[in-house]
C-alpha cells in the first residue's frame, strides 16, 4: 500500500508516503462482512433514512404493527441524543427497541451498526430496522451493512427533493412518499416526484402512503415481508 | 457534518500508514476530494484541526485538499462534460442517460513526514 519516495531537499527533507486509498474503503469492507454475517444468520437489516420530521417513527409503528405477528422484529433508533423514538416504538407496538447515540455524529457506519446489533437478540430475530439519523446527506455516504437502504420523503418537503440530494436517492432503491393525506394543500406533483426519483435511480420502488391514516401502508409492509422471506430462504445458497 | 466522521477515518488510516513505515510524526496529509463527493473542504479542514490536535502523532499536522473536477459521460452521444455545470442532463444532446465518470473521490493521496 505504501511506497516510499524521498524528496532530497537538503535543508528541509520531506518524505512523502503515498497512500492512495479511499476513506470509505475500510467501512465498505466492514459493511460487506456484516452483510455476510447477517445472511448466515438469516436476519434482514433495513436501513431507513430520511430528513428530520418526515415521519420515520410513525411509518415504522404502522408498518411493523402489520408485520409483528408474522416476523420477529427489533428496532434500532439512531439519534444524536434522547430516547423518545425508541420509547415510542416500544410503547406503540411492543417490539423491542433500542436507542443508539451517535455522540454528535450525523450518521451511522458499519462498526456502529455492529455495536448496535450486539444489543439485540439476533438469533431470535428475522428483521432488524435501523432508523438512521434524520439527515439526507451524510448517511448516504456510509454503508451500514444493511441488506437494503430505504428512505422516506414526505409531501411537505417538496417533489424536487431527489434533485437536491442525488446521492441519497441513488443509494436507496426503495422510497416511501409519506403524508399523502396533505397532498391537496401542497404544490406537490406525485408524478413529477416519481419521475425525479426514477431519474436518479431507475430501479427504485416507490410507495406513496400516509402513516397517520394507514393508507398505502399495507403495500409497503407486504413488500418488506417478501424481502425478509426471500433473504432468509436464499441464505444457504 | 459527515466531515467529522470522515476525519476519524482519515486519522485511523494515516496512523496505520505512519506506524507501518516507522514514522513518529506526520507533518501533512494530502487528500483528493472530488467536486461532487459531498465533502466540503472547509468543513473537512476545520474538523481535521479539532480532531488531529488530539493525536500526538498529528499535532499541528496540516490537511491539504486537492479538489478534483467532476466529469460525466453521456451514453447517448458518447461525450464527456463537466458535471457541476450541467448535472444529469447532457449539454450536447439533452439526454438523461449519463453517469458520473469521476469527481466522487474521497481519498488519502499521500502523507508528508
Amino acid at each position: 500500500m505504501c511506497i516510499f519516495a524521498e524528496n532530497n531537499h537538503i535543508m528541509n527533507p520531506v518524505k512523502i508516503i503515498e497512500i492512495k486509498k479511499s476513506v470509505f474503503a475500510d467501512n465498505n469492507a466492514d459493511a460487506d462482512a456484516l452483510r455476510r454475517e447477517l445472511k448466515a444468520r438469516g436476519v434482514y437489516l433495513l436501513n431507513l433514512m430520511s430528513s428530520p420530521g418526515s415521519g420515520k417513527t410513525t411509518t415504522l409503528i404502522r408498518t411493523l404493527s402489520l408485520l409483528k405477528d408474522r416476523l420477529r422484529i427489533a428496532v434500532m433508533e439512531a439519534d444524536i441524543d434522547s430516547d423518545v423514538d425508541a420509547v415510542k416504538i416500544k410503547e406503540a407496538t411492543g417490539i423491542p427497541s433500542i436507542q443508539l447515540h451517535t455522540g454528535g455524529m450525523c450518521h451511522l457506519d458499519a462498526e456502529m451498526t455492529r455495536q448496535g446489533l450486539a444489543g439485540v437478540d439476533l438469533p431470535e430475530l428475522d428483521l432488524v430496522v435501523l432508523e438512521n439519523v434524520g439527515n439526507l446527506v451524510c448517511p448516504a455516504e456510509f454503508d451500514t451493512g444493511a441488506v437494503r437502504n430505504a428512505m422516506i420523503l414526505s409531501v411537505p418537503e417538496g417533489d424536487d427533493k431527489a434533485l437536491k440530494y442525488p446521492l441519497m436517492f441513488s443509494v436507496c432503491d426503495t422510497v416511501v412518499i409519506n403524508k399523502i393525506d396533505v397532498l391537496p394543500y401542497f404544490d406537490f406533483d406525485l408524478e413529477k416526484c416519481r419521475e425525479h426519483i426514477l431519474r436518479r435511480n431507475p430501479k427504485a420502488r416507490i410507495f406513496p402512503l400516509c402513516a397517520k391514516t394507514g393508507e398505502g401502508v399495507e403495500a409497503f409492509a407486504d413488500w418488506l415481508y417478501g424481502e425478509v422471506l426471500s433473504w432468509k430462504n436464499t441464505q444457504n445458497r | 457534518m459527515h466531515e467529522l466522521g470522515i476525519v476519524f477515518y482519515i486519522i485511523k488510516d494515516v496512523k496505520e500508514a505512519a506506524e507501518a513505515n516507522g514514522v513518529q510524526k506526520v507533518s501533512a496529509v494530502v487528500m483528493n476530494i472530488g467536486e461532487v463527493s459531498t465533502v466540503v473542504p472547509e468543513y473537512l479542514t476545520d474538523c481535521w484541526r479539532w480532531a488531529a490536535d488530539k493525536e500526538e502523532m498529528l499535532r499541528g499536522c496540516e490537511l491539504k485538499v486537492n479538489l478534483l473536477p467532476a466529469v460525466s459521460y453521456c451514453e447517448s452521444c458518447q461525450c464527456e462534460y463537466p458535471t457541476v455545470q450541467y448535472g444529469k442532463t447532457c449539454p450536447n444532446c439533452q439526454s438523461d442517460r449519463t453517469y458520473l465518470l469521476k469527481g466522487n473521490e474521497v481519498e488519502i493521496k499521500e502523507i508528508e513526514v
